[in-house]
């Protein structure tokens, strides 16, 4: 039920922002499609599954500037090798451990690592990611294993 | 006021060009499928982010700025995903990386 309520919720903020609009008779087209999502995805059963995706997002709030701040130092670290008339470049591939308990932990952990340049995450298997780094740099920052502690803690317990 | 956002806002549109130009550089020079990869993500991660915010910065406190910031979540979260399914499919199409170690590096494959 909380599920229902919450994605209730969600959809019609979604629907008020994107649209903007304000009419009654518009209003209530907005609150039947709503109502049909919310009745669709009940008979899915994909509600209630991802129970605890309401808890997400005020721990992603510490999270996601860190992961910007990196992007950023790393988007240049990429853009000068990219810019070298010599192209240090030193490609190559290790595992990292992916200590996260569910699924959805691990997918911030790949995502991140592949939003993040000069690293991009090539299979995901069982806790370990295959990762294609094009410098040893930007492979020693993922080596170090401040993501995968950072992922882990919002992930939390499921 | 008027003078600080439209400053801003050009400063994340040209950087955001800028980064778009260099990946699009990055992804002629660089020698294989999977270091274009990265070349490619400059372009994915920091050029469209900056160029959506900047646009956001010009269009002011709209329902605009909302739909930007939205197009800007959605990217962030598909193109990730689509770079790793492209990694995913070369590495299972058996294409080989180009690797280099030039010692110290601790690389198992």
């Amino acid at each position: 039920m909380k599920g229902i309520i919450s994605l209730f919720i969600t959809l019609s903020v979604i629907w008020l922002l994107l649209s903007g609009h304000t009419n009654p008779l518009l209003l209530s087209l907005g609150l039947a499609s709503v109502i049909l999502t919310v009745i669709i995805d009940h008979r899915m059963d994909v509600v209630d599954q991802e129970g605890n995706r309401i808890s997400y997002p005020p721990r992603l709030i510490t999270y996601i500037p860190w992961l910007a701040w990196e992007t950023i130092k790393s988007n240049i670290t990429v853009a000068k090798l990219i810019l070298d008339p010599k192209m240090p470049i030193r490609p190559n591939i290790f595992t990292v451990k992916a200590s996260q308990p569910g699924e959805l932990g691990k997918t911030i952990y790949a995502n991140s690592i592949t939003l993040t340049p000069g690293t991009v995450s090539m299979s995901v298997d069982g806790d370990e990611i295959l990762v294609h780094a094009i410098d040893q740099g930007t492979a020693d920052d993922l080596l170090t294993g401040e993501m995968d502690r950072r992922v882990t803690r919002i992930s939390g317990e499921h | 006021m008027h003078l600080l956002t439209d400053t801003l806002s050009w400063f994340f549109l040209l950087s955001g060009g800028l980064a778009v130009m260099i990946g699009s550089l990055g992804l002629l020079r660089f020698p294989d499928f999977y270091t274009r990869l990265h070349a490619a993500g400059i372009t994915d991660s920091f050029g469209t982010a900056a160029i959506l915010v900047g646009l956001a910065f010009q269009a002011g406190l709209t329902l605009v700025t909302v739909k930007l910031l939205l197009i800007t979540v959605f990217i962030l979260l598909t193109s990730p995903t689509s770079t790793h399914a492209l990694a995913k499919s070369a590495l299972h199409g058996q294409l080989k990386p180009l690797l280099k170690e030039d010692g110290g590096a601790s690389s198992n494959t």
